[in-house]
């Protein structure tokens, strides 16, 4: 497996209370986004596992332009990825902002 | 991303998107969670994924009010199969309710063992099995739903064979060895596993509920599965040797009417459904309709 | 060690057993003067909805009868009967029966011990083997889930790399050893010495909880599942 580690730049802080929300299922093709609400307000990190090696560049990307369309300041994002694609990623980690956003039960 | 309970497929649905539409809104409160890291310690020397709740969710929550421990697996998660922290956690759930006095729901979704952790899968089979009969003998409810992709194969049927009842959709499927393990065994004549229409005839969620393997057959929706839940829940609660002798009775009878069946229509017709053939196209309330006048049934004895 | 050799070893003044289609039915007295019950799946029989239901009949009959005595269940099967007729009558419900029915025996008074001198694999161990208070097995007896080239085939993994990463961890590969480092097997018997004596030994050990995850820790070959399984019952026990 290979390990990556981002910091992001986080436009604004992730909205709502809740301290943690999960999306997604380690399965081919798919992952699973932890996010929990444990860092400073302008901070934004996310960890991978992934078994495929080499797409380091793609995950930055991916990284980068989900913290510039998505408030996710404060939070720590823990990824185990199955394999998936790009825009899946994409959609996991605004799922999981969407999710954490939510107001508490 | 809040599912609507009335269109949400249980065959489609995540392990955790059931749960929340299936018990009381806001009641679910998750044991060794996600955050919690508890991934699987075999996994890494096959160089495979790893999921933070090992492929199954566990936790409290209400029913109608009433307290329940519920279990759900992730059967897109290593086929839902049955790991060392993945049984442990259910193994811990059961011994808890014992404890507690609660009742508890389990969602399978599993093809059995997982293989890179198969000793300690086959373990936690045993220790289920042993956790179910302890709970059910001190007046609980062990309540199995099955209808998800993975089915109900391996060491979860045998755990589904202990419970008290068992809620089953058509796309359920509940069978110790599987077609691939009986076709690569016993040859392609005995069991084709590619003719899915033998696969449901023989395991599937409307021959299980006709043979008396099941109790409560269901659609393929959240809201038909809560409602089955809340009808299991009221049925007697016992474990004890008076059951298992009506059981004893029960299967015995079962080999008399259907040991000479070579096919799931057979049985059917053993049972005297007017239209084997036609069972499997039927929609739930027709087969609800015919099944009422023939099934077996397994009430208080199982 | 043959049946014949286990049973006079266990049973040196004598036993009333026979066996039949695989299955094996009858009494021995133990050191103490009592009787044991004796069951057993023996010749390497595959275990299906017949040898199962007539397994659980004869435990039934014993839980309800006067009696106290234990059930000693001697083991050398194959796995489940893998047949699409086993699975069309529901072997599920029949596997699940046996298995209850030696856990209410021995809920009821009757000490139940396995004790595995042959093979015994997947469904057919977790019905025997895993369902009886104890499980006593004698050197040479292979236990497992799944065999090594099985399990090549369906994890597409070439045997060899199976084999190799076997030898780093007890979780996976069949054998006596991994299934006792991982707590399925309480005590490995010495076949030179008195099995009636051993067993013997055993029954004089109350029985209790549940002890499988705890040994698995022990012995290095579970190093979760104990804990795991505490954690659950720690966290549901806070309001």
């Amino acid at each position: 497996m290979e390990r990556l580690s981002y910091t992001l730049n986080a436009a604004a802080p992730a909205k709502g209370s809740r301290r943690q929300a999960i999306t997604g299922v380690v399965a081919s093709g798919n992952l699973e986004v932890l996010a929990e609400r444990v860092l400073p307000p302008d901070t934004c990190t996310v960890d991978i596992a992934t078994a495929a090696h080499g797409f380091a560049a793609v995950w930055q990307a991916v990284f980068s332009d989900f913290a510039a369309r998505h408030q996710a300041g404060g939070l720590r994002l823990s990824i185990n990825d199955g394999g998936a694609r790009p825009d899946t990623v994409a959609l996991r980690l605004a799922q999981v902002v969407r999710l954490i956003e939510e107001p508490e039960a | 991303m809040t599912p609507s309970s009335s269109r949400l497929s249980w065959l489609e649905a995540s392990a955790r998107q059931r749960l929340a539409v299936l018990v009381d809104p806001g009641s679910f409160a998750e044991f060794v969670g996600p955050e919690q890291r508890e991934l699987s310690p075999h996994l890494g020397l096959f160089d495979l994924p790893e999921q933070f709740d090992d492929g199954i969710v566990v936790g409290r929550a209400a029913l109608g009010g009433a307290p329940v421990l519920v279990a759900a697996q992730e059967g897109r998660f290593m086929g839902g199969a049955f790991g060392e922290v993945h049984g442990a956690k259910l193994v811990g759930l059961l011994r808890s309710a014992a404890r507690q006095k609660h009742d508890v729901l389990i969602l399978f979704d599993t093809g059995g063992v997982r293989l890179q952790e198969a000793n300690a899968g086959e373990l936690a089979i045993g220790e289920i099995i042993r956790a179910i009969v302890e709970l059910r003998r001190g007046g609980n409810r062990v309540i199995g739903l099955i209808g998800g992709r993975a089915g109900c194969y391996g060491g979860g049927g045998l755990i589904a064979g202990s419970c008290s009842t068992l809620i089953v959709s058509e796309q359920g499927r509940i069978s110790i060895s599987g077609p691939e393990v009986i076709e690569t065994n016993k040859g392609v004549e005995e069991f084709d596993s590619r003719d899915r229409a033998l696969v449901w005839r023989t395991m599937g969620g409307k021959h299980r509920y006709l043979i008396g393997g099941a109790d409560l057959f269901v659609d393929d929706d959240p809201a038909a599965f809560r409602e089955a839940v809340e009808a299991a829940l009221r049925r007697p609660a016992r474990l004890d040797l008076a059951i298992l002798e009506a059981e004893q009775r029960r299967l015995q009878r079962r080999l008399q009417r259907f040991g000479g069946a070579r096919d799931g229509t057979d049985v059917w017709s053993i049972l005297g459904v007017g239209d084997p053939a036609a069972i499997p196209s039927l929609a739930t309330d027709e087969f609800l309709r015919q099944a009422a006048d023939c099934r077996e049934t397994a009430d208080d004895a199982r | 060690m043959t049946l014949a050799e286990v049973l006079n070893s266990l049973f040196p003044t004598g036993h009333d057993t026979t066996v039949k289609d695989g299955l094996l039915f009858g009494t021995g007295p133990l050191r103490d003067g009592d009787m044991a019950h004796v069951l057993g799946v023996v010749d390497n029989t595959a275990l299906g909805v017949e040898g199962a239901l007539a397994l659980a009949g004869r435990v039934l009959e014993i839980a309800a009868g006067p009696d106290r005595d234990p059930i000693l269940m001697v083991i050398d099967s194959s796995s489940q009967r893998m047949s699409r007729r086993d699975e069309l009558l529901g072997l599920n419900e029949y596997l699940a029966h046996l298995a209850k029915a030696l856990m209410l025996a021995e809920a009821g008074g009757h000490r139940t011990i396995g004790l595995l001198y042959g093979g015994s694999a997947a469904g057919a161990f977790i019905a025997t083997a895993l369902s009886t208070g104890a499980l006593a097995a004698l050197p040479g007896a292979t236990p497992a889930v799944m065999d090594l080239p099985s399990m090549a085939r369906v994890t597409k993994l070439p045997l060899e790399v199976l084999q190799a990463k076997a030898k780093a961890t007890p979780v996976f590969a069949p054998g006596l050893e991994n299934l006792a480092k991982t707590g399925a097997v309480h005590q490995t018997w010495d076949p030179a010495g008195s099995l009636a004596d051993q067993l013997a030994a055993l029954l004089a050990v109350p029985p209790g909880e549940d002890v499988r995850d705890r040994l698995g820790r022990e012995r290095g070959g579970r190093p979760k599942a104990a804990e795991i399984a505490a954690r659950v019952i720690e966290e549901a026990g806070r309001v």
